[in-house]
């Protein structure tokens, strides 16, 4: 049975991709432009028997959920920049305890207070580095309504599968748009459910996970006494342990290897147009729409003009921009910031293609018109083949 | 309520060591709450311990319950996070006095509000001492630390006032020299349904003994028997002065959180 076509915001999706995730706990801070994900779960949590809470900062509320996840309920926090840094701190935590979670920045202009609360894509390296130390994480970019519902499920099933906070990265735009979309049906879906270890207590001490499986963590209070801490812990025994080296260095590498071995399983790009391409826009999130619309463009004018567009933004899908690298001759990168994924990209293409960056900070969209003068730019220059 | 015997004990210790010093009282509150525990009978696979950071948040790779020990002040959070998930446990919330009342005093202060059913046992020794002697916001007016080298000059927080005036439903203080008097003390909180918040003045010898004086740990403890006064005799004024009330200062009834949320799931419902 098809769900019929509704105007849904993007914020209201990312709510009810939650509940359809089997989100079960909500722990949150007023802040524009990410409200309303707070607003609308505040209502249909209770319904479904799920919890939420509004507490007293974003550092409380990330600690929250942080707490309702090792209860072993999936739990999810949103919020947009200057609550985005206070929760930096728990979602260190999460990453080194390895506690399922995920955390909605829906981006607006920063630093600071910044521009309340006009869209922006600044936060990006933030969502990759935003908490100290060496880790590894997971971020998604929506660029559409349905894509926040779709995408917060996929965030979910990360989470679960990869025993690691997940970011999704929206913005003021996307989270507030309206489209009319059908969103997916439960039997559409596909659910990563918490597990537990499918073996007594007294084993579950003498297993270990591995980066080819990772076990489950088992709930507080349930049959598996759990210790859950910040600190380099032994991964074999879960007990604290800095004093030796080698077991620092077994849990740094597995954080990280647990999720970049699995990189091409993570790592969705939409390619649009790219078998007779000669140039591409690399472009996520809202402005992914721009580029697209200039793309059908320049395609309308006969310009062998392509997209590639990552979903994944964490972990960088770098095999796809080398694969794109290898095709084209320049790459168009327009982000809301000053060349964050550009800096990402020419890493990635490691100069077999141009990489043309194009940023705004000024809290407006990136209009199509202005990446077709890019585009334009670029075959006057080579001369439109 | 009689205290187990140490063999008992040690059934609910995950090591036999600690890393604390020679002196240091926060064994012996350890000690309370799994003496508090077992006294009442509870599940031990129910028992959660949330603790932040500094000494006192240790404690959780000592027991064996199941354990979380968070970031620097946001036990609370955490453990409200943990209740509101599953109302089914008991949580128990080790923070130290820095832990508590500075960087997480945003946290007690609303978690007391909330009225959640949290059993709080704050270790307050009135210093910093994982990080070697600084001073914190229970550290008395005059005090030698190495961050007030002349004097603390700041007024102490009575923490035991400010989570009664936040809101906690259970409030009470006791020292680990009464220690079956801080087993019932702590025993209370966990019966009470509702914010318990218990405050076990502790000593540190190494870090506060040393600067203040007396330094030698059973004078400390001695030091502190002498300051410490039934809360039923204790009164305001030149008489008691550097003394404090023990016992259990405040005891009210309001709904509790987690039991409040349950009405709101059927009205959601309907």
């Amino acid at each position: 049975m098809p769900q019929p076509r509704r105007l849904v915001q993007g914020n209201e999706a990312v709510a009810e991709g939650a509940i359809a995730a089997g989100a079960r706990f909500f722990a949150g801070y007023p802040i524009t432009p990410s409200t309303e994900i707070a607003e609308v779960l505040s209502g249909r949590l209770p319904q479904v028997g799920g919890h939420f809470i509004q507490m007293e900062d974003e550092i409380a509320s990330m600690a929250a959920v942080v707490g309702a996840s090792l209860a072993g309920k999936k739990a999810l926090t949103a919020t947009s920049g200057p609550g985005f840094s206070l929760m930096q701190e728990n979602i260190g935590f999460a990453a080194m305890a390895q506690v399922p979670c995920v955390i909605v920045d829906v981006m607006r202009g920063g630093p600071s207070t910044g521009l309340p609360t006009e869209p922006s894509q600044g936060d990006v390296m933030q969502a990759r580095w935003g908490t100290h130390g060496e880790h590894s994480i997971i971020a998604l970019v929506p660029s559409s309504v349905r894509e926040c519902f779709t995408l917060t499920v996929q965030a979910f099933n990360f989470a679960e599968q990869f025993r690691t906070p997940v970011i999704v990265l929206s913005d003021a735009t996307v989270g507030h748009m309206r489209e009319a979309v059908e969103l997916p049906t439960p039997d559409e879906l596909h659910i990563v459910e918490r597990g537990e270890p499918d073996c007594s207590p007294a084993a579950y001490d003498q297993v270990v996970s591995t980066v080819d499986n990772i076990l489950p963590r088992p709930a507080l209070g349930s049959r598996f006494k759990v210790h859950a801490t910040g600190l380099v812990y032994n991964r074999r025994s879960g007990a604290p342990d800095t004093g030796t080296p080698a077991v620092a260095q077994d849990l740094g590498r597995y954080l990280r290897e647990k999720i970049y071995r699995h990189r091409d399983d993570i790592t969705m790009v939409e390619e649009l147009e790219m078998e007779d391409a000669e140039v591409a826009l690399f472009a996520y999130g809202s402005v992914a729409r721009s580029a697209k619309a200039a793309m059908r463009w320049a395609r309308a004018q006969g310009v062998k003009v392509g997209m590639v567009r990552p979903i994944t933004l964490w972990p960088f899908p770098t095999a796809a921009v080398e694969y794109m690298a290898d095709r084209v001759r320049t790459v168009i990168v327009p982000e809301m910031n000053l060349r964050q994924m550009a800096w990402e990209v020419q890493a990635a293409v490691k100069g077999r293609a141009k990489v043309v960056d194009y940023g705004r900070v000024d809290g407006t969209l990136i209009r199509p018109d202005e990446i077709e003068k890019l585009i334009e730019k670029e075959f006057h220059y080579h001369g439109f083949s | 309520m009689r205290p187990r015997p140490t063999a008992e004990i040690r059934h609910y210790l995950r090591t036999p060591k600690t890393l604390w010093c020679p002196g240091c009282s926060n064994g012996i509150v350890t000690r309370a709450i799994i003496d508090a525990v077992v006294n009442l009978g509870l599940d031990p696979d129910k028992v959660v311990v949330v603790a932040g950071i500094g000494c006192s948040g240790r404690t959780t790779a000592y027991f064996d319950f199941s354990t979380v020990h968070c970031t620097h002040g946001r036990a609370l959070p955490v453990a409200t996070g943990v209740k509101a998930a599953d109302p089914s446990l008991h949580v128990v919330v080790v923070m130290g006095d820095g832990d508590c009342a500075a960087i997480g005093g945003n946290h007690l202060i609303h978690a007391a509000r909330r009225n959640i059913d949290l059993t709080a046992v704050v270790f307050n020794n009135l210093i910093y001492g994982m990080t070697g002697g600084q001073m914190s916001p229970t550290t008395r007016e005059g005090d030698v630390s190495t961050t007030s080298l002349f004097g603390n000059i700041e007024q102490a927080f009575d923490i035991c006032e400010l989570a009664r005036a936040a809101g906690a439903t259970y409030v009470a203080r006791g020292i680990p020299y009464s220690y079956q008097q801080l087993v019932t003390l702590i025993a209370g909180g966990l019966v009470h349904k509702g914010f318990s918040f218990v405050e076990a003045v502790s000593t540190c010898p190494t870090y506060y003994g040393r600067q203040n004086k007396p330094a030698e740990p059973s004078e400390m403890l001695k030091l502190m028997k002498r300051s410490a006064v039934p809360a039923a005799t204790f009164k305001e004024g030149a008489e008691f002065r550097d003394r404090f009330p023990v016992g259990v200062l405040h005891h009210a009834e309001r709904q509790e959180y987690t039991q409040a949320y349950e009405e709101v799931q059927r009205r959601a419902r309907e």
